[in-house]
């Protein structure tokens, strides 16, 4: 794959934040919210961070991999697969409809490419990362695996027990990433449960943390995925913690939770894509 | 006076050493074949598995949810996850891990559960789990083996590890009668026909298959003809071979170590009522919790012995 320049990665990400819009809107349902604020994030690992193979393959040998755990941002990625080539992008016209492969939340009942594990419950993603990481060990393959889940979903037990288990093997092949927007569902995250020392609590669990404080300026998070990369192999996990901002590329949308799960209208999708210029071409 | 059994033994083992001891042989069979534990090996008897392939086994704490997703992660891999810990925390405790990671994403992960039903003993209602096979078999793209002896137990196992897809697999702590051939071939999904009789199906399932061989020789001196049918796979069940014995017979019971809500008889009730309706009698925990005491106290306490089969036969009969 040819490299792409930062200016090439930011025009997709308009392109991405269009399709996110669209989907959402046609079927009045969806989470806008947090897949515009980890729109950054999936264009720079999908179009230049990981090595993989849009000819889809379920066991991924000789690939890195991602893992979605906070399945609810499925827009952000099923436009992330389709741009880059795992589906048609007139696919996406199908999201959350009846007899579509692309499910409100990922699956892989409908053989969707690119989605090799159901997620949406949450807290369920870092454990199967964790055990695709160790397979890759096992069979001598170096590439990675990637997984991200949101700051909420850090609420969940199963989280801490997958990170305590992958300190004590040593999982150093695993890059997880925390979509740190300090929003969820019921309203900011220090209000709903407070997360207090995220950073801390990762690193008392034995991993090492890297944090990308300007996780929605493209140049910001190629500059720490890069350095992530260069943290894994060396005995330990590493986790991104990932700052970014809800709804970020809409200005009436930016920086709250109102739209972690809300569509917008008519009106308010023609004020959103005219923030957002079509690059690649609307499906 | 003393009975004429079709089957005996001469042996005794635990149904989950037929596990451990097929485990070792399935991942001798397949280096694919990998194992996690959370923190039961002894009680799994995972040991053996874990010694000739260290690098294949994964302890993995107390903490069966990352367990589950651990497995999930590893049969996308191509691996062949074998998970081992009791039936409670098999099943309930991670139910929404396995429907989400395992069943819906249809991961070739064998969840092996030992300790189930009432025969874990003096452990108490904590331990003792009666609903496992019911949340197991409500799921789609689920297969369900309970097996009935030692040798039984180590055929599924070997045989599941070829299996593609996943599978629950149930067994036990006591130790059980050996009365089943060790070279048996285990076919999933097929039901076998143990004992031929006339006048009464008994569809058995895990350790209560003794029971009803022990029951079928009870009643022969009384001059009952009993069939008994050995359920190992509760999930895809043998309709064919269920039906075609009820057709002889006339009536039925089944026999499982299980609550009577959603359990085997249910799903025998289910292929009786749209097929063809006969009298079918339960031999199940009655809706409620166990308790401490040893196997053979409590399943006579709570109904699920071969008396108490013999006492559902006649029911039955009394029903044709």
């Amino acid at each position: 794959m040819e490299k792409k320049s930062i200016e090439q990665l930011q025009s997709i990400c308009s392109q991405v934040r269009r399709d996110i819009l669209r989907m959402v809107h046609a079927v009045n349902s969806g989470h806008p919210g947090a897949s515009l604020g980890c729109t950054e994030f999936f264009v720079a690992l999908y179009f230049d961070q990981m090595n993989h193979n849009a000819a889809f393959q379920m066991e991924g040998k000789g690939e890195d991999l991602f893992f979605l755990s906070n399945g609810h941002i499925s827009p952000v990625w099923y436009s992330v697969l389709s741009r880059s080539g795992y589906f048609p992008i007139q696919e996406m016209k199908t999201f959350r409809k009846l007899n579509s492969r692309l499910q409100g939340h990922p699956a892989t009942e409908e053989n969707l490419p690119g989605i090799r594990i159901a997620s949406g419950s949450l807290g369920q993603g870092l454990s199967v990362a964790i055990g695709a990481a160790q397979v890759k060990k096992l069979n001598g393959d170096d590439r990675l695996v990637y997984c991200l889940m949101g700051d909420g979903e850090q609420q969940e037990g199963q989280v801490w027990e997958a990170a305590m288990y992958a300190a004590h093997y040593g999982v150093d092949n695993l890059i997880a990433t925390i979509d740190y927007n300090g929003q969820q569902i019921d309203g900011p995250t220090h209000e709903v449960m407070d997360l207090k020392n995220l950073k801390g609590k990762w690193e008392a669990f034995g991993w090492e943390v890297n944090e990308i404080k300007k996780g929605n300026e493209m140049e910001s998070v190629l500059e720490g995925l890069n350095k992530a990369k260069s943290l894994a192999g060396k005995g330990k996990p590493v986790l991104n913690l990932l700052y970014t901002e809800m709804g970020y590329g809409v200005d009436f949308m930016v920086g709250t939770h109102k739209w972690h799960g809300v569509a917008p209208n008519d009106e308010q999708l023609a004020n959103a894509l005219g923030q957002l210029p079509e690059t690649l071409g609307d499906y | 006076m003393s009975l004429d059994l079709k089957f005996n033994y001469t042996e005794k083992k635990d149904t989950r050493s037929g596990f451990g001891d097929g485990l070792l042989e399935a991942g001798r069979r397949n280096p694919n074949v990998v194992g996690l534990c959370a923190d039961l090996i002894g009680s799994l008897k995972m040991g053996a598995f874990q010694k000739e392939f260290p690098e294949r086994f994964f302890q993995t704490g107390i903490a069966e949810a990352n367990m589950i997703g651990l497995a999930a992660g590893m049969a996308t891999s191509g691996k062949i996850p074998f998970t081992g810990t009791f039936a409670n925390f098999s099943t309930g405790r991670v139910y929404d891990q396995i429907r989400q990671s395992v069943a819906y994403s249809d991961k070739n992960v064998k969840i092996c559960a030992s300790h189930a039903g009432l025969t874990l003993g003096e452990d108490g209602a904590t331990h003792q789990i009666l609903e496992d096979m019911g949340m197991m078999k409500m799921l789609p793209h689920m297969t369900v083996i309970n097996p009935c002896d030692y040798n039984q137990t180590k055929a599924a196992t070997l045989a599941i590890a070829e299996y593609e897809g996943p599978v629950y697999l149930r067994f036990g702590r006591p130790s059980w009668p050996i009365f089943t051939p060790s070279d048996q071939k285990f076919e999933i999904g097929k039901a076998w026909k143990m004992i031929d009789g006339k006048d009464v199906s008994i569809f058995a399932t895990g350790h209560l298959v003794w029971e009803a061989v022990v029951a079928e020789a009870m009643l022969r001196q009384e001059g009952i003809s009993a069939e008994v049918i050995n359920i190992h796979t509760i999930k895809p069940l043998d309709e064919e071979a269920i039906l075609e014995s009820v057709k002889k017979t006339g009536c039925a019971v089944a026999a499982e170590e299980h609550q009577i809500n959603g359990g085997l008889g249910d799903s025998i009730a289910q292929t009786l009522i749209r097929n063809n309706p006969a009298p079918l009698e339960y031999v199940a925990v009655n809706d409620s919790f166990g308790e401490s005491g040893t196997p053979t106290e409590l399943l006579e306490k709570y109904g699920l012995n071969a008396e108490n089969i013999v006492k559902a036969v006649k029911r039955a009969l009394a029903r044709k």
